[in-house]
């Protein structure tokens, strides 16, 4: 009897870790609907949005992303393809916004649109 | 004279060692959670004066951290001086706050729950049941006696909407030690000077400072619940993001009936330290 609980608290452990890492493997972006996958950065090609965006990197992303976005030990790269080539502009706002709380990622949401906007376009400028 | 100078030395003192992009409320929540594993001392006064009572200043020295991205813990020393009487330390409180709803919504709920231990309080952090001006007229000898050990519950409401944020929040609050449930509130409202950031360095641009208005008050109690017999306050509230994340929020505020203190003038100022395990990390 022992070991039959033994075996069904091991089953459903190892059945939540799955479920875990199926949800930890960046696939947020499956969940962005969409309208927002579809929307376009209103500060597209302007070079003082990128220099704004720094700004705010610096001030609120380096110190888990890394000061050159280069990612730190327990938070990801933001030069990686996922994020560089993968995601969408919309994609990333859709995440700033509702952040990915469970994987301890915040909702940005009190920066606003516009300052949403200016942190997508640096980060899509490291890629270039 | 000199034990409100060691009071203001003690106050800055503690401020010096301490902020970010933060709301400019005293009273109010919102529904923003601390980042996790950041840490904000914040140190919130509030000075008044009630007719027929000495002036006073309450002060509360808060310790937030983000335990998790849906889960800020905090803990608060509470202190206050009364002119012509004494200063004294007036106790502590423990707060959790939990946001069920992992995304962002129109309207996002958050869960708030606190305990308190506290005894001639004038840090006016929120205002419950009669919470009043007669409250204030107690010598600190006699508001020492009434121990409040309480726990308080709050629904945040919070909504971002192009560049504004508002937020309600509905108090009850229980003394441990028997007595009716009390009820009280908060609303605020607040938006950026400016919504998008500017391309250079700057101290003093616009997107550096949110205002906004804050209104609060009590709500009766179990027995009697209204707003008769109650504190109500309203005022204009502003704070500026200055350089190395430290924050300075100041808002006059007013009594709105005759059962509140005229007016009464808070002042905050807040630091964030971001990541403050990592930093006892090796390697990091």
């Amino acid at each position: 009897m022992k070991r039959k609980r033994a075996w069904l608290v091991i089953f459903t452990m190892l059945t939540l870790a799955v479920l875990a890492f199926g949800v930890a493997d960046g696939s947020w972006m499956r969940h962005v609907p969409a309208k927002d996958h579809d929307r376009k950065n209103p500060y597209a090609g302007q070079a003082d949005a990128v220099a704004a965006g720094r700004l705010i990197y610096e001030d609120h992303c380096s110190k888990c992303h890394g000061e050159n976005a280069e990612g730190t030990k327990k938070r990801p790269s933001l030069k990686s393809a996922r994020v560089q080539q993968e995601a969408t502009e919309g994609d990333l706002h859709w995440l700033l916004v509702n952040g990915n709380m469970a994987r301890g990622m915040p909702s940005w949401s009190k920066l606003g649109d516009p300052q949403i906007w200016q942190t997508i376009r640096y980060v899509k400028s490291l890629g270039q | 004279m000199r034990r409100y100078l060691w009071f203001l030395l003690v106050t800055v003192a503690a401020s010096a060692c301490c902020c970010a992009q933060e709301r400019p409320y005293f009273v109010t929540y919102s529904h923003e959670m601390e980042e996790p594993g950041n840490l904000e001392i914040e140190m919130y006064n509030a000075a008044g004066k009630p007719p027929a009572g000495n002036r006073f200043i309450g002060t509360t020295t808060e310790f937030e951290y983000g335990a998790k991205a849906w889960w800020t813990t905090e803990f608060y020393l509470d202190g206050q001086v009364t002119w012509h009487d004494s200063t004294i330390f007036t106790g502590y409180r423990w707060e959790n706050r939990f946001r069920p709803l992992l995304r962002e919504h129109r309207i996002n709920p958050v869960i708030y729950i606190e305990f308190e231990n506290t005894s001639a309080d004038k840090a006016l952090r929120e205002v419950v049941g009669h919470d009043g001006r007669p409250d204030f007229l107690d010598t600190n000898a006699e508001a020492r006696v009434d121990k409040e050990r309480e726990i308080e519950l709050k629904l945040i409401l919070g909504s971002n909407f192009r560049g504004w944020n508002l937020s309600e929040n509905f108090i009850a609050e229980k003394n441990l030690g028997g007595g009716a449930w009390e009820f009280g509130y908060a609303v605020a409202a607040s938006r950026p000077l400016s919504l998008a950031a500017s391309a250079h360095k700057c101290t003093f641009c616009p997107e550096k400072f949110q205002a906004g208005v804050e209104m609060y008050g009590g709500l009766g109690d179990w027995n009697s619940f209204g707003t008769r017999l109650t504190s109500q306050y309203l005022g204009p509230t502003i704070n500026w993001s200055a350089p190395n994340g430290m924050t300075l929020s100041f808002s006059p505020q007013f009594g709105l009936n005759d059962y509140s203190l005229p007016h009464t003038y808070r002042v905050g100022i807040s630091y964030e330290i971001e990541q403050v395990v990592n930093r006892f990390r090796r390697g990091e």
